[in-house]
C-alpha cells in the first residue's frame, strides 16, 4: 500500500463536504475521513515499528522526495488522533454555535484541508516541499482561527497569518543556503537522508547559517520565545476543536522540521545545535511559566502552556543524549493527546459559562459537573500531576539531565515547570472549586443559569472520553509498539 | 559563451540587482498603497530579469522557468486576485502616521543593507567563487527591508506586500545559490504566493466589514494587561 494514501481522504473529503445535503453530512464526512486517516496511520505506524517499511509505491525514482520513518510515522500517527477527536468534538461543538449552512462547510472544508496540510509535512522528506506544505498549514488554518469573525478573532488571525509568514519567509531563506551548502558539498539527493549522508562535506558556515535561519523561522510557527507573541492570541481566539489542532499537533509538526536539521548538524564538530535548542528551550520554559501566573483567560493559559512544553521538547533534545531523545518524543506524544483534552475541557467551559475570563468562572463544578471534573483533569495533566503521561516524560527528561551533568538545565527546567504547574492549578483551582466572590450579584446575575445544570452535546462528552483515554494510559504504561516506534524515532535525531 | 558576453550578463545583473535593493528602499518609504504595489511589481520584474540574465550566463533552463513563473504571477495575477477578494478602499488608503517617520525609517533601512552585505559576502564565499554577483548580499538586504516594512506599517496592502517583498529577497539570493532547485519546487512555491494573497485578502475583507479600518496594524486588543481594566469594570 502506497503511503500517499493517507493523504486523500482529508483531500476527499474537503470536496465531498461541499455538497449541500443533510443535516449530519457534513460534520459525518469529517468525522469518517477523520477515523479513515487515524486507521491507515496506525496501520502505517504499526509496521514500522515491527521493523518493516512503507514506501511511496509507484514509479519510486520520481517519489523519492516522499519517505516515511519511525519519527514521521509518530508525528502521523499523532495528527490523525487529534484530528479525529476533534473532529468528534467539532460536531456538537458547532452544532451548538447554530451556524448557516455555507458558514459550517466554510469551516469543515478548511478543516478537511488544514488535516491535510499536516499530514504532508511527515511524509514529505524533500525541505523545500516541506517548508510549502508548512506554510499551506498557516493558510488552510487562518480562517479558522478567524472564524468567529469578532474583533478579536480577526486581530489573532492577522497577526498569526503575518508573523508566520514572516517566521517562513526567513526559514525559506535558510532552506535555500542549505541547499547550497549541499551543492557545496558536492551534491546528493536533497531529502532528509540525503543531507545526513552529504553533512561532513558540507561548508560549516552554511550549515550554521542555515539551520539558526530554520530555527529562527520555523521556531517563530512553533511558539518559541521570543517569537511566541501570536500564539496566545491565535490560540485562544479560534473555536476549541481549532485550538486543539493549533495547539495540539501544529505546533509539533513544525518543531518535527526543525528537529530533523539535528542529525545534519551533529556532523559538523563545534555546530553547537543542541546548546542553541537549550538555551532557546530554557527560555521559553521559563517566560511561559511566569507568564502562565498572570494569565486572565483559560484558554489563553493553556496556550501558553503549549508555549511551556514546546520549550521542554526544545531542552530535551538540547541535553543531547539518545534516552532525553526519546524523552522528548514522549513528551511530544503526551502534549499532543493532553493538550487537545484541555482544549475539548476548555471548550467545555465555554459553552457552560460563556466567557473565557477566569476571573467570571467560579464554582463551575456546581453547573456543570462534567465541565469542571475535565477542567481539573486537563489542569492536573497538562501541568504534569503523577501518575498522568506528562509527569512520566518530564520527569524522565530530567532524570536524564541529571545523569548527564546538565545539573544548571535540569535545576531551571524543574523550577519552571513547578511554576508553571501552579500558574495552571492556581486558576483551575478557582475556576472550579472557587466560591462566587460575591455571592450576592453573582445570585442577581446568574441565578437562574446556576440552578439548572448545563448539558454538553454528546459528541463532545465522547470527545473528551476518547481523548482522556490516551492521558490515562500513557501516564502509567507504554504500549510495546508505540515503545517501539518512540525508540525508532529518537533514533531519527542522532546520527 | 564569450569572456565579453559574460562580462557584460553580469554587468547587467549587477545593474537589475541594484535596482532591485532600490525599490526594497521605495516600499518602506512610500505612503501611497498603491504606489506600494507598484514599486513591489516592478521589484518582481526585476527578479525575473536577474533570473533570466544569470539564466543565459549560466545557460540554466532552470532560472528562465523561474523567470516566467515570476514574470506571469507577480505583476499579473497578484493584483487581479487582489481585486477580487479585498475591498477597493485598500488602494487608496495612505499612511499618514506611521510607527517611524520616513528619514528615521530609511535611515534604519539603510544600516540593515549595510549589515546585509557584511552577513551575506561571507556566504557566498563559501558557496564557491562562481557566486560572487550582488545577488546574496542584496538578497538578503531585500529580506530583511521586507521584514522591517512590517514592523512599521499599519495599512494591510503595506503589509502584504512587506511579505511578498521578503519573498522576492529570499528568491534573489536562492537564484544565484541555488539555481538549479527542482521545478517542481519553483512552482509551488510562486502558487503558494498567490494564496498567501487570496488568504489575506479575503481576511481584509472580513476585517473592513466587521471592524469597519483596514489599517489591521492598529488591532491590538489581545494583551495580558487588556483584560485586567475589563475585570475592574466588572467589579464596579
Amino acid at each position: 500500500m502506497s503511503v500517499i494514501a493517507i493523504l486523500f481522504p482529508p483531500l476527499v473529503a474537503a470536496l465531498l463536504v461541499c455538497i449541500p445535503f443533510r443535516k449530519g453530512w457534513v460534520p459525518g464526512v469529517t468525522v469518517v475521513s477523520c477515523l479513515a486517516t487515524l486507521i491507515l496511520a496506525a496501520q502505517m505506524a504499526w509496521r514500522i515499528a515491527e521493523g518493516g517499511s512503507v514506501t511511496a509505491g509507484l514509479d519510486a525514482a520520481w517519489l523519492n522526495w516522499i519517505a516515511v520513518d519511525g519519527l514521521s510515522a509518530l508525528i502521523l500517527l499523532l495528527i490523525a488522533l487529534v484530528g479525529s477527536t476533534a473532529a468528534i468534538y467539532s460536531v456538537g461543538y458547532m452544532a451548538h454555535e447554530d451556524l448557516a449552512p455555507g458558514k459550517l462547510r466554510l469551516y469543515h472544508t478548511n478543516y478537511n484541508l488544514f488535516i491535510f496540510s499536516m499530514l504532508a509535512i511527515p511524509l514529505i522528506a524533500e525541505p523545500t516541499l516541506v517548508w510549502i506544505v508548512v506554510e499551506l498549514t498557516t493558510l488552510c488554518s487562518a480562517l479558522l482561527v478567524s472564524f468567529d469573525n469578532t474583533r478579536e478573532a480577526l486581530e489573532a488571525a492577522w497577526k498569526y497569518v503575518v508573523l508566520s509568514l514572516m517566521g517562513a519567509g526567513i526559514a525559506l531563506f535558510g532552506f535555500l543556503v542549505l541547499f547550497a551548502a549541499m551543492r557545496a558539498g558536492g551534491g546528493g539527493t536533497y531529502t532528509w537522508a540525503g543531507l545526513i549522508t552529504a553533512a561532513p562535506r558540507m561548508p560549516a558556515i552554511l550549515l550554521q547559517t542555515s539551520f539558526l535561519l530554520i530555527l529562527i523561522g520555523l521556531g517563530t510557527k512553533v511558539g518559541l520565545v521570543p517569537m511566541h507573541t501570536w500564539l496566545p492570541d491565535a490560540h485562544s481566539q479560534a473555536p476549541s476543536p481549532v485550538c486543539a489542532l493549533l495547539s495540539g499537533i501544529e505546533t509539533t509538526s513544525i518543531l518535527y522540521v526543525i528537529l530533523r536539521l539535528f542529525p545534519v548538524m551533529q556532523a559538523v564538530p563545534g555546530a553547537h545545535a543542541e546548546t542553541w535548542a537549550l538555551v532557546l528551550g530554557l527560555i521559553s520554559v521559563g517566560t511561559a511559566a511566569f507568564l502562565l501566573l498572570q494569565v486572565s483567560d483559560y484558554k489563553r493559559m493553556f496556550a501558553f502552556s503549549t508555549v511551556e512544553h514546546m520549550g521542554v521538547i526544545l531542552t530535551a533534545v538540547g541535553l543531547g543524549a539518545s534516552a532525553a531523545d526519546y524523552g522528548a518524543m514522549q513528551q511530544i506524544v503526551n502534549h499532543s493527546v493532553t493538550k487537545s483534552f484541555c482544549f475539548y475541557a476548555a471548550g467545555a467551559t465555554l459553552l457552560t459559562v460563556g466567557t473565557r475570563e477566569i476571573s467570571a468562572v467560579r464554582g463551575l463544578i456546581r453547573r456543570s459537573p462534567f465541565a469542571g471534573t475535565a477542567l481539573v483533569f486537563g489542569g492536573l495533566a497538562i501541568a504534569g500531576a503523577p501518575p498522568l503521561a506528562v509527569f512520566l516524560s518530564e520527569f524522565s527528561i530530567l532524570k536524564v539531565g541529571l545523569a548527564r551533568g546538565h545539573y544548571l538545565a535540569t535545576g531551571l527546567l524543574a523550577a519552571f515547570i513547578v511554576i508553571a504547574f501552579f500558574g495552571v492549578m492556581v486558576h483551575v483551582n478557582r475556576m472550579v472549586f472557587g466560591a462566587p466572590e460575591n455571592a450576592a450579584s453573582e445570585s442577581n446575575h446568574t441565578g437562574t443559569q446556576n440552578s439548572r445544570t448545563f448539558h454538553l452535546p454528546f459528541s463532545c462528552r465522547l470527545a473528551l472520553v476518547l481523548a482522556a483515554v490516551p492521558v490515562l494510559v500513557l501516564g502509567v504504561y507504554v504500549p510495546k509498539p508505540l515503545h517501539d516506534l518512540l525508540t525508532m524515532a529518537a533514533a531519527a535525531l542522532a546520527r | 559563451m564569450s569572456d565579453t558576453t559574460n562580462q557584460l550578463l553580469e554587468n547587467l545583473n549587477a545593474l537589475a540587482c541594484g535596482l532591485f535593493l532600490l525599490t526594497a528602499f521605495g516600499i518602506v518609504a512610500m505612503r501611497q498603497a498603491r504606489g506600494c504595489l507598484n514599486l513591489f511589481i516592478a521589484q518582481s520584474l526585476l527578479l525575473a530579469a536577474s533570473a533570466a540574465l544569470l539564466g543565459l550566463r549560466f545557460d540554466s533552463g532552470h532560472l528562465y522557468g523561474v523567470a516566467l513563473v515570476n514574470l506571469i504571477s507577480k505583476p499579473i495575477i497578484v493584483p487581479w486576485l487582489l481585486r477580487k477578494t479585498s475591498p477597493a478602499e485598500i488602494y487608496t488608503r495612505r499612511e499618514i502616521t506611521q510607527a517611524l517617520n520616513i528619514p528615521t525609517a530609511l535611515t534604519i533601512a539603510l544600516a540593515l543593507a549595510i549589515g546585509a552585505y557584511f552577513l551575506g559576502i561571507p556566504l557566498a564565499n563559501a558557496v564557491g567563487p562562481e557566486f560572487r554577483g550582488p545577488n546574496v548580499p542584496i538578497g538578503i538586504a531585500g529580506l530583511l527591508l521586507g521584514a522591517f516594512t512590517l514592523t512599521v506599517r499599519r495599512e494591510a496592502l503595506s503589509l502584504l506586500i512587506g511579505l511578498l517583498a521578503m519573498e522576492n529577497g529570499a528568491f534573489l539570493a536562492g537564484i544565484s545559490i541555488a539555481r538549479d532547485l527542482a521545478m517542481l519546487v519553483e512552482l509551488a512555491i510562486a502558487t503558494d504566493g498567490l494564496i498567501i494573497v487570496f488568504i489575506m485578502g479575503v481576511l481584509v475583507r472580513a476585517v473592513e466589514k466587521h471592524v469597519g479600518t483596514t489599517a489591521v496594524g492598529e488591532l491590538a486588543s489581545l494583551k495580558e494587561a487588556a483584560a485586567k481594566p475589563a475585570a475592574d469594570e466588572v467589579l464596579l
